[in-house]
């Protein structure tokens, strides 16, 4: 059974229990259609960790094909400006299809291949899940569809055509908002009528047990690199992680490593949207509560009746009005601090990076950088501070022009 | 507070009696809005329902195809709530104590109700059972615990994907009936070859003695008829549901009120004669 707890953990790093929990979060509430499968890609993903041929392969493709490891980067000119803590990058947006998004599909498609699975569904926000799926089943010749939300297609609209010209199907999905959650229910959909020979690569760490986990595990290499690499650059550990999160999954990539070092500092930051204050947002650890959608428990943005409420963000990967249930867990315990930013800020530390660095970044890590820019100059020289640059604007500059009272 | 017999047992009790398989006809609670879906459900067992599945509506139905996620907007919409649900039963109550009523919905507004609170209060509306569409065995037990308390059957669902090594876990805590999802797919969508549904039944007795009732795909008095030469009962949800919609483009909801309940109602004694007449 579950247990509410206030007591510390002996270790943050071990869970989810043998049933998916992180303590009363997470879990598989799927229909009983899917649990056979769910089941079979548990059972399978057990296999593949304890083969060291499959570790091998994907270590094969994330170095060659991917381009890890990516850089840590100081960033001297922010850091300067801001004058405070030293502030690195932890360049994840310079992977190959410009996001972390491909840490876990490159996982998952090996995954599925070993299913014997031929036909790939994703849902899609911003497009980058949507992309690095297209991606890797381009590379292995399998048959892609992703589903994704009519207003986000809108907005991102280069990244549906180059999903298109990597061979997949884009079917715009109209229910609800037309954003994440709406393409998610889709993708369920599909994969309930074709559980025969379908594999449904999620995109963040959420949804029922296995993936929340899975997807983790796929994507704390990020940490693991930064652990690593700071130690090169500094000779210790660094101070304080941030990074946004939408699902989670580029967050708890980068925090898994360290979440039992507790001298560093974790902040989450969360899209304030409007402002918190405005109810148009996607912050469902500050202003929602727990509640069951897509497969699992967690924290959720609804109404007193259960009704699951709209996200609002600028952001389109972070435009959901859930969270992974593992952040649920590390929010209650006190481990990570989320914190929230709103969509003008987040454009203002959007063009600073642009113009200091000479990095555009995502509307998402977007979101990171104002609160690194909130954080840093309360900050003494020597702390260091690790940013996850998980993502790459480009996709961005119709969106942020058009903010910005530009016509291209 | 258990119930001296459930209304439930008694119906399958009643109905394995007249030799007979039952007819369970779905609508979501507040579709179109709630005093027509009163009116509607109150003409339901006159019409030949011998049991009432009342969807909870929600705002993600991920199992669930076009016709049943419209009409969840449909209920949303007109302002309906757990609360009015609730009450609906209340009072079909006081005019109909015999005829069974399950409610069908996903389990976030019953876990945000709160599991203890909706079970005695759903409890004490008149409520026989609850299809959970979200929660499989493997998490139902902070459900099924407190509802079975309070007198009501959680309904467990059986799939084309249930095997045999996994019936054995969905029979476990089983009660009311068995719920056979006749398709691998969302509702309204695809049909069964009968064959295929009484191969799943052959597999489901042997582990069960429950009654089993057949959903998913059951769209017309034919394919109703043909369900009950087979199950003990079978579901209509989407193609009703769908005169619902069919009326409400037709402006029902301004003029047409008695037409769409008569509508609807003469579409479920319909199904209801073939459910009647199919081992005769």
């Amino acid at each position: 059974m579950t247990r509410i707890s206030n007591e510390k953990p002996n270790s943050f790093k071990a869970l989810p229990d043998s049933d998916g929990h992180f303590g009363i979060y997470g879990g598989r509430y799927v229909a009983e259609t899917l649990m056979p499968l769910i089941l079979s890609v548990e059972k399978a993903y057990e296999e593949a960790q304890a083969d060291p041929a499959f570790q091998a392969e994907l270590d094969e493709y994330l170095k060659h094909y991917v381009g890890r490891p990516s850089p840590l980067y100081h960033a001297r000119r922010l850091s300067d400006h801001l004058g405070g803590a030293k502030i690195y990058f932890k360049r994840d947006e310079l992977n190959h299809t410009g996001a972390h998004k491909i840490n876990n599909t490159m996982g998952q498609i090996l995954l599925a291949r070993r299913m014997g699975k031929e036909r790939i569904i994703a849902e899609t926000g911003a497009g980058q899940h949507g992309v690095a799926t297209a991606t890797v089943c381009a590379l292995f010749g399998m048959k892609c569809i992703v589903y994704m939300g009519e207003t986000d297609i809108a907005r991102q609209a280069p990244n549906v055509f180059r999903m298109k010209l990597l061979g997949a199907e884009v079917v715009p999905v109209t229910s609800g908002s037309g954003t994440l959650k709406d393409a998610m229910n889709e993708a369920l959909r599909d994969w309930v009528s074709n559980v025969d020979d379908t594999y449904y690569i999620i995109g963040t760490a959420a949804g029922p047990h296995p993936y929340p986990a899975m997807v983790r595990n796929f994507q704390k290499i990020i940490g693991e690199e930064v652990r690593q690499q700071m130690t090169e650059a500094e000779g210790r550990l660094p101070d304080s992680l941030v990074a946004c999160i939408g699902g989670g999954s580029n967050a708890i990539g980068l925090f898994y490593d360290f979440l039992d070092d507790e001298d560093v500092t974790i902040y989450a930051v969360e899209a304030a949207g409007k402002g918190i204050e405005t109810g148009e947002h996607a912050a469902s650890l500050s202003a929602g509560g727990p509640g069951v959608l897509h497969g699992n428990r967690t924290y959720l943005l609804q109404d007193e009746d259960g009704q699951i409420t709209e996200a609002h963000s600028i952001s389109a990967g972070l435009d959901y009005p859930g969270i992974g249930p593992e952040h649920s867990w590390l929010h209650d315990s006190g481990r990570v601090n989320y914190v929230p930013i709103t969509d003008d800020e987040a454009l203002d530390a959007f063009q600073l990076c642009t113009q200091l660095e000479g990095i555009i970044p995502a509307l998402e890590p977007s979101h990171a950088l104002a609160y690194v820019g909130k954080l840093a100059p309360t900050l003494p020289k020597d702390h260091l501070l690790v940013m996850n640059m998980c993502g790459r604007g480009d996709k961005d500059v119709f969106t942020v022009a058009e903010a910005l009272g530009v016509t291209l | 507070m258990s119930r001296k017999q459930g209304r439930l047992a008694a119906r399958f009790k009643q109905l394995a009696a007249e030799g007979r398989a039952g007819l369970v006809t779905f609508i979501t609670a507040g579709d179109p809005n709630r005093e027509i879906s009163s009116a509607i459900i109150e003409g339901l067992p006159g019409a030949g329902a011998d049991i009432i599945e009342l969807g909870m509506p929600f705002t993600d139905p991920m199992a669930d195809g076009p016709a049943i996620q419209a009409s969840s907007i449909r209920a949303l919409d007109a302002g309906q709530n757990m609360n009015v649900t609730l009450a609906m039963v209340k009072s079909f109550r006081e005019k109909d104590d015999d005829t069974p009523i399950v409610l069908m919905g996903y389990y976030n507004p019953i876990y945000i109700y709160g599991v203890e609170r909706f079970s005695e209060d759903a409890a004490n509306a008149g409520v026989d059972g609850l299809i959970i569409v979200d929660i499989p065995p493997e998490e139902d037990a902070e459900l099924r615990i407190p509802a079975n308390k309070a007198g009501i059957d959680l309904v467990r669902l059986t799939t084309p994907t249930s095997d045999e090594q996994r019936l054995p876990a969905l029979m476990g805590g089983a009660s009311g009936f068995i719920y056979y999802v006749s398709i691998a797919g969302i509702t309204g969508t695809k049909s069964a070859a009968t064959s295929n549904v009484a191969d799943a039944i052959t597999r489901i007795r042997k582990f069960s003695d429950l009654p089993i009732a057949v959903g998913f795909g059951i769209k017309t008095p034919e394919q109703a008829a043909e369900i009950a030469r087979v199950a003990d009962a079978a579901v209509v949800g989407s193609a009703i549901v769908q005169v619902i919609a069919d009326n409400v483009e037709n402006n029902a909801r301004t003029k047409g009120a008695p037409d769409l309940r008569e509508s609807v109602l003469k579409f479920v004694s319909e199904l209801a004669q073939g459910v009647r007449t199919a081992r005769s």
